[in-house]
C-alpha cells in the first residue's frame, strides 16, 4: 500500500511538473513580448520593464526563476491589471468552489439515488424514465444546457435575474447546468454496479437469513455498489472545473472560470499560465485522492 | 459388427454387447443423416454483430438519424443558392435590410424584386443572422464542420492509439513499461486545459503563417485542436488495445504463426488486430461525440473555427448576444449538437452490445 501511494504521489508530482513546463514554454512560444502593444513604446521603457520581470534572461533561466517563485507561493503579476495573481485567483476561486462544490454534491446525491432506484426497479417504468433522461443528459454539453436554462428561466419566465449570484436561490441554474452531466454519469455507474451487487452471494445470504429488504439494500448492496462511483470523483472534479468556465461566463459569475476566459481574450499570459497551473494541480490532486481512496475502500483490488 | 463374443467384465462400465444384436446397429437413413446437418448459415464475426445490431431499435434509429443528417448536409448546399459567408444580395446589390430575418421571411428588397421580376427567390428557412447571411446554410456548414472534426479526430485517435497500444502490448517487457508510464503521465494531464492553452498559443503562432496554404480555411484553432487530439486523446485507446493484445498474444495461433516464421508486423496485422476489432469499433464510435463535444466547447470559448466558417458551437456562441430577440438561432444549433451526440452515443452503446459479446 505504501509503495502504491508513493508511486501515485510521484506520478502526480511528475505530471504537475510537466504541466508547468508545457504551460511555461507554450506561453513563451507566443510571438512578441507582453509589452509589445499596437502603439510603439519607447525601447528603453520596454528594456526596463523586461529587466523588471526578468524577461531579458534566457528562457531556461526564466523557467527556473518562475518555478522558484511558484514554489515560494509567488504566482506572478497580472499583465492586465498589474495586481498579484494569487490574491485575485483566490477570491475568484472561492466563488467557483462554492458553485462547483454545490454542483458536485447535487450530482453525487441525486446520481446515487436515481441509480439505485433504477437498479431496484429494473426494466420497469422508473428505470426506463431515469435511463431516458440520463442518456439525454450525457448528450448535452454544459454550455448548451446553461444557455437554454438562461433562455427559459431568466429571459422568458423571469424566475431568476439574468446577472449576478447574490443570494442562494440564484445558484440554482448554474448548479443545474454543471451538475446534470456528472449526475447522469453517476446514475449510470450506480445502476450497473448496484445490479451487480444485488446478484452477489452475500446479498442472497443476507436475505436468506431474514435480514429485511431495506437493510440489505442499504447495508449490503449499496455500500459495495458505491465503490465504482468513487473512481468517477476525479474526472468529475475536472469536468466541473472546466465546465464552470463556460457556465460562469454564461451566467456572468465572477469566478475563476470566467477569469480564465477573459484572460484568454485579454491575452493576459501570466494569468492564463497561473490559472492553468492552479487548475491542473487541483485536478491532479483530485485524481490522486480518488486513486488512493479507491484502493483503500476495496482491499480486493490488486495493487500493482 | 463382429461376431466375436465380447465378454463383459463383471465390474466394468463397459456396455454389454452380448445383449445387442446386429439389428440394433442399422445404418442411418438419409433422413436421419439430414438431421445432423447444420441448419444455420455460417457467419463471420462482422455479420453476426450486424445481425445483433439490427435487432436494436435504438441503434438503428440512431443510424437513420445520422444518415439523414449526413444526407442533408451533403445535398442541400447544392440547391440552396446562398453561401455561408455571403451577405444576401438582391439582383447583384447587397441587401442591407436582410439582417435578422425570421423563419421563412423575405426582406423588403427581396419582396420588391420578386414582385418586379415575378421569379421566386429561395426562402430563408431559418431566417438570417445579424450580418444578413442565410442562417440555414450556416447551420448546414456548421454541422459539416462539427461532424468532420469529430470524424477526423476519431480517425487520428484510432490510428495513433492502435499503433502505440499494439507495439506496447505486443513487445511487452521494458518497452511496455516505459511506453505505459508515458501513457500514465499523459492520462493524468488535464486535457481540456492543455487544449485551451495550446489553442491560445498556436493561434498566435500560426495565424500569420497559414495564409495561402491549404490549412488557411481551417484556421489555426482547428489545427491546434487536431494537434492536441493527436497528442493527448489517443491514450485511452492505446490502453484498451494494449490490454486486448496482452490477452490475445498468448493464444496458440499466435505461437503457431511465430513458429512458422511470420514477421512481427504480420502477426500483429493478420492475427492480433482483427481480434481487437470490436474494441476498436466501439471506442471509435464513442470517440466521435466526445470530439464534437470538445470542439463545440472550444468554439463556444471563441477558440474554435475562424470566421467566416462556423461550427455548431460557434453558431450557438454567436447567437447568445441576441438570445432575447432571436432565440431560434441559439436553439437550432443546440438541438443539432444534442441530436448528433445522442445518436452517436446510442449507436456506440448498440455497437458495444452487438460486438462485445464478452460483456455479459
Amino acid at each position: 500500500m505504501v509503495k502504491y501511494i508513493s508511486k501515485r504521489v510521484l506520478l502526480a508530482i511528475v505530471s504537475i511538473w510537466i504541466i508547468t513546463m508545457i504551460t511555461f514554454f507554450a506561453m513563451n512560444a507566443i510571438p512578441g513580448g507582453p509589452f509589445n502593444k499596437e502603439k510603439a513604446t519607447d525601447p528603453a521603457v520596454i528594456a526596463t520593464l523586461e529587466a523588471r520581470y526578468n524577461l531579458d534572461k534566457p528562457v531556461g533561466e526564466q523557467y527556473v526563476l518562475y518555478m522558484k517563485n511558484l514554489l515560494h507561493g509567488d504566482w506572478g503579476i497580472s499583465l492586465h491589471s498589474g495586481r498579484p495573481i494569487w490574491d485575485d485567483m483566490m477570491s475568484k476561486f472561492s466563488v467557483s468552489a462554492k458553485l462547483g462544490g454545490r454542483a458536485a454534491i447535487v450530482a453525487i446525491i441525486l446520481g446515487i439515488i436515481l441509480g439505485a432506484t433504477a437498479a431496484l426497479n429494473r426494466n420497469k417504468l422508473p428505470d426506463r424514465l431515469i435511463i431516458f433522461f440520463t442518456t439525454l443528459g450525457t448528450a448535452m454539453p454544459s454550455f448548451v444546457l446553461a444557455t437554454l436554462l438562461l433562455l427559459v428561466f431568466c429571459v422568458r419566465l423571469g424566475w431568476f435575474p439574468v446577472v449576478s449570484l447574490g443570494s442562494d436561490p440564484n445558484y440554482t441554474l448554474p448548479v443545474i447546468a454543471l451538475a446534470v452531466y456528472p449526475m447522469a454519469y453517476i446514475t449510470r455507474l450506480t445502476k450497473t454496479s448496484m445490479l451487480d451487487a444485488l446478484n452477489q452471494d452475500y446479498v442472497r445470504t443476507a436475505r436468506a437469513k431474514g435480514v429485511s429488504k431495506l437493510k440489505v439494500i442499504f447495508l449490503h448492496a449499496l455500500r459495495n455498489a458505491l465503490i465504482p462511483v468513487i473512481t468517477y470523483v476525479g474526472p468529475m472534479v475536472a469536468y466541473i472545473l472546466t465546465g464552470s468556465m463556460v457556465v460562469e461566463n454564461i451566467f456572468t459569475i465572477g469566478g475563476l472560470g470566467s477569469t480564465f476566459v477573459t484572460s484568454i481574450t485579454n491575452r493576459d499570459y501570466t494569468t492564463i499560465m497561473a490559472v492553468t497551473i492552479f487548475l491542473a494541480i487541483l485536478m491532479v490532486i483530485a485524481n490522486l485522492i480518488t486513486d488512493i481512496v479507491y484502493k483503500m475502500v476495496d482491499p480486493r483490488i490488486k495493487l500493482d | 459388427m463382429d461376431n466375436k463374443e465380447i465378454k463383459k467384465n463383471l465390474l466394468s462400465a463397459q456396455v454389454d454387447l452380448s445383449k445387442f444384436s446386429s439389428a440394433n446397429f442399422e445404418k442411418a437413413t438419409d433422413e436421419e443423416k439430414r438431421q445432423q446437418d447444420v441448419m444455420g448459415e455460417s457467419t463471420t464475426f462482422f455479420k453476426d454483430g450486424m445481425r445483433r445490431l439490427r435487432k436494436n431499435p435504438l441503434a438503428m434509429g440512431s443510424i437513420v438519424v445520422l444518415a439523414l443528417i449526413i444526407l442533408i448536409i451533403l445535398i442541400t448546399p447544392h440547391f440552396v443558392p446562398y453561401s455561408y459567408d455571403q451577405i444576401i444580395s438582391v439582383g447583384g446589390v447587397r441587401d442591407k435590410g436582410s439582417a435578422n430575418l425570421g423563419f421563412f421571411e423575405y426582406s423588403q428588397k427581396e419582396l420588391q424584386y420578386m414582385e418586379q421580376t415575378g421569379e421566386d427567390l429561395f426562402p430563408h428557412i431559418f431566417g438570417t443572422d445579424g450580418l444578413g447571411r442565410d442562417y440555414f446554410i450556416r447551420v448546414i456548414y456548421g454541422t459539416r464542420v462539427s461532424l468532420a472534426v469529430g470524424v477526423v479526430a476519431a480517425i487520428m485517435v484510432v490510428i495513433i492509439g492502435i499503433i502505440y497500444g499494439s507495439v506496447a502490448g505486443y513487445f511487452g517487457g521494458r518497452v511496455d513499461l516505459i511506453m505505459m508510464r508515458i501513457v500514465d503521465i499523459i492520462y493524468s494531464l488535464p486535457d481540456m486545459l492543455i487544449i485551451i492553452l495550446l489553442s491560445v498559443v498556436l493561434k498566435e503562432n500560426l495565424s500569420g503563417k497559414l495564409t495561402g496554404t491549404v490549412f488557411s480555411a481551417l484556421g489555426a484553432n482547428m489545427i491546434s485542436m487536431f494537434i492536441v487530439f493527436g497528442l493527448l486523446y489517443w491514450v485511452s485507446m492505446a490502453r484498451l488495445i494494449r490490454g486486448q493484445i496482452l490477452t490475445i498474444k498468448n493464444n496458440e495461433y499466435v505461437l503457431a504463426a511465430r513458429c512458422i516464421g511470420t514477421s512481427n508486423a504480420k502477426i500483429l496485422k493478420r492475427h492480433i488486430l482483427p481480434n481487437c476489432l470490436s474494441v476498436i469499433i466501439i471506442t471509435t464510435a464513442l470517440q466521435i461525440p466526445s470530439a464534437i463535444f470538445t470542439e463545440s466547447y472550444l468554439s463556444f470559448l471563441g477558440l474554435g473555427v475562424s470566421v467566416p466558417l462556423a461550427s455548431l458551437g460557434s453558431l450557438a456562441n454567436d447567437a447568445r448576444s441576441g438570445m432575447q430577440s432571436y432565440p431560434g438561432r441559439l436553439v437550432i444549433p443546440a438541438i443539432i449538437i444534442c441530436l448528433i451526440v445522442l445518436a452517436l452515443n446510442l449507436l456506440g452503446d448498440g455497437l458495444r452490445d452487438a460486438f462485445d459479446t464478452k460483456l455479459d
